[in-house]
């Protein structure tokens, strides 16, 4: 049987957080999964370490723990300042074999992604993907990850017993983000590590980056499909008037009406906003699991036979090109009045 | 033909709507299950041929999976791949990942060295986007993932990938030969070429190797080689809805909406 690095006998009882960062601002999905390490931790009466490697990032160690980490580990250095899955796993890799925790836990963000699945096969133990939800056994330390599969239809639990560390990435969104308490108190650690321009083999030629959208946190989500033509000024004026964001399904991101950072769904972004609208959309399982959690669904489809209406608490049959104007208008009316 | 040559990872994949949990055993129900190529892997194969079309490069097809594989790896070779090989064995069943990544990287050598190795960007079924980094690291060469564009430069041997990243995209760049994963849907894949469909479909071998072919180490194969476990499946339940559908003209009904989802906001 395959072994890992490092075992169950000689792993410590903590949960370890990779912090990710861009441009020395840490991600929201590593505070969400700090909190929810908080969590476990206490229950189980482990330490919070969290990891978090970059250039000049000193700044957001301290306010780790203030967000629940006992302890930060922090390595720095120039060639850490943009991620590089070459380097950032050399210097995880050397953290990990040194601290030898039980769990370790990351973002299933793209990066976040890379660096664990190369980690995984580095340290020789399991990796669940884009976990939905933790467990932690205090009695016997096991870690229990739930994924989705097959488009969101299946949930399994997934266990490694005998590997350490038990490794997950996290979705985005699932976890509430905890509250920042600065009179928390916990310790930095700077990193002694080895690491040189030789050893990485990613040039970074070009980023643009723009401020992005985070579909994730907002309250009202407006969705088009194929069914509303490319229309998405139209859904943008709406979302504004509701104070929420547009997403999309597959088909208009793929035909370029919009920015595929918008798409919700299996391979898009998964959201749990208050109410969710769903405009010319068909309801295919890889959109609807992007809109499962909301707390409303409003769908908005001109066949009434459309599966997506399984899908939603407000059904409207009708054309969406006439219909979401005809509600941008009377939104616009009410409030006039309401002004006079 | 150049000396150029990519493999492309396949696998083959079970209509996610069509799969069910047994309540009783809490196992997947995959008898009355049709299957497909992974969707997103399709988009891999595109890319690979494309760079067939530009440089000559030899396009081979790599999976690992059951012996019912083999007729959907032929639709490859009708695309125009020009080699498929399975990796069929029985003890390579209940492959987690690391089983999966370690089986493949060892197909891979076996294959001799590729310049290039694309995959797609997850599969449908297990949706982990785990193989593309961890083949990259058993095989020990860089990778680039989730990229909706590359760029070859032969003569220094290198690829440039466009990588998407929140709120953008980056160019990367790393030495062949490298591991890539394609963005879903980011190429519209060519249909099978009716010319060679034939011959793809009766003439062509497809190779198939167990594991004594690749001089796999039987203790990282299928179970031995899995540290993870499923301690169960179930159903995912799909929250209920309300399924109310608002009647009247369509000023009444917008009124109605707007009443109806006050109380929410
Ligand atoms: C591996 C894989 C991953 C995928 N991931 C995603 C994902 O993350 N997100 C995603 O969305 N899709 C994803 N898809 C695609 C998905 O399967 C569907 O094809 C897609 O969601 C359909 O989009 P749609 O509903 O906009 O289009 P369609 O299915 O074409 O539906 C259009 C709907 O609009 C209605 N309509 C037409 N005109 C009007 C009008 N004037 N007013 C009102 N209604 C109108 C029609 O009745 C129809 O119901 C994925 C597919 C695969 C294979
Ligand atoms: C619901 C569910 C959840 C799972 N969760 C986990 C988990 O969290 N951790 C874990 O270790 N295992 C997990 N598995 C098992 C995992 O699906 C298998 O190990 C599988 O062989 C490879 O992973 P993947 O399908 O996720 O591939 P991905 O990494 O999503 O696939 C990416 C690409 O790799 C290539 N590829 C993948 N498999 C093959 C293959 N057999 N042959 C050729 N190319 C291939 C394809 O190009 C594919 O597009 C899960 C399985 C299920 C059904």
């Amino acid at each position: 049987m395959v072994a890992s690095l490092y075992g169950v006998e000689d792993e410590q009882k903590a949960i370890w957080v990779f912090l990710e960062q861009m441009e020395g601002e840490v991600e929201r999905v590593s505070l969400e999964i700090l909190s929810k390490g908080r969590q476990l931790a206490d229950e189980a009466g482990w330490s919070l370490v969290g990891l978090l490697l970059g250039h000049q990032v000193s700044d957001q160690a301290e306010r780790m723990v203030a967000y629940g980490a006992d302890e930060v580990w922090l390595a720095v250095h120039p060639l850490l300042e943009y991620f590089t899955v070459d380097a950032y796993a050399h210097v995880v890799e050397q953290a990990m074999l040194k601290g030898r925790p039980s769990v370790f836990l990351c973002g299933a963000t793209p990066n976040g992604r890379d660096l664990a699945g190369r980690l995984a096969v580095r340290l020789r133990t399991g990796l669940n993907a884009d976990c939905t939800d933790l467990r932690l056994n205090p009695e016997n330390g096991m870690l229990t990850s739930e994924v989705t599969g097959f488009g969101g239809g299946v949930l399994a639990l997934l266990e490694s017993p005998h590997h350490r560390p038990q490794m997950s990435t996290v979705r985005p969104g699932v976890f509430p983000m905890g509250e920042e308490d600065p009179n928390r108190e916990g310790h930095v650690h700077e990193m002694e590590f080895e690491l040189a321009e030789g050893m990485i083999h990613t040039k970074l030629i070009q980023r643009v980056v723009g401020e992005g959208v985070d579909l994730t946190q907002t309250p009202v989500l407006v969705c088009g499909g194929r069914g509303i033509e490319g229309k998405f000024d139209m859904l943008q004026e709406f979302a504004h008037l509701m104070n929420g964001e547009v997403g999309a399904t597959r088909p208009p991101v793929d035909e370029g009406h919009i920015e595929r950072e918008r798409q919700v769904g299996q391979t898009g972004v998964v959201c749990r906003p208050k109410v969710a609208f769903a405009c010319g959309i068909s309801g295919a399982f890889h959109f609807v699991v992007g809109i499962q959690d909301a707390d409303i669904v409003v769908a908005i489809n001109s066949d009434p036979n459309a599966p997506i209406f399984e899908y939603t608490d407000f059904c409207i049959v009708d054309d969406a090109l006439q219909f979401v104007p005809a509600l941008i208008e009377a939104i616009q009316m009410d409030r006039a009045t309401a002004n006079d | 033909m150049t000396d150029f040559k990519i493999v492309v990872c396949m696998k083959v994949v079970p209509k996610p709507e069509e799969i069910r949990v047994d309540p009783e055993t809490r196992r997947l129900e995959r008898s009355q299950v049709r299957s497909e190529f992974n969707p997103p892997d399709m988009n891999a194969l595109e890319m690979a041929l494309r760079l067939k079309d530009l440089y000559n490069a030899r396009v081979i097809i790599l999976s690992m999976g059951p012996a019912f594989f083999e007729p959907y790896l032929r639709i490859g070779l009708a695309m125009g791949a020009d080699e498929a090989f399975l990796l069929s064995d029985r003890r390579f069943a209940g492959a987690d990942t690391l089983a999966t990544t370690y089986t493949l990287a060892k197909g891979i050598e076996k294959l001799g060295h590729p310049d290039l190795i694309i995959c797609g960007e997850e599969s449908s079924d297990g949706a982990t986007g785990q193989v593309p980094p961890g083949l990259a690291e058993w095989l020990g060469i860089p990778q680039i993932t989730l990229v909706t564009d590359i760029e070859m430069d032969l003569e220094q041997r290198v690829v440039r990938g466009r990588r998407e990243v929140r709120g953008g995209h980056e160019m990367l760049e790393v030495p062949t030969p490298a591991v890539i994963s394609v963005k879903t849907a980011s190429n519209e894949p060519r249909f099978m070429d009716y010319e060679i469909k034939d011959k793809a479909f009766k003439q062509t071998k497809i190779g198939v190797w167990s594991c004594e072919d690749i001089e796999a180490d039987e203790g990282y194969i299928g179970v031995p080689g899995s540290p993870t476990i499923v301690t169960g499946f179930e159903q995912a339940t799909i929250r209920e809805r309300k399924r109310e559908f608002l009647p009247g003209a369509r000023d009444e009904v917008v009124r109605r909406l707007l009443e109806s989802i006050q109380d929410y906001l």
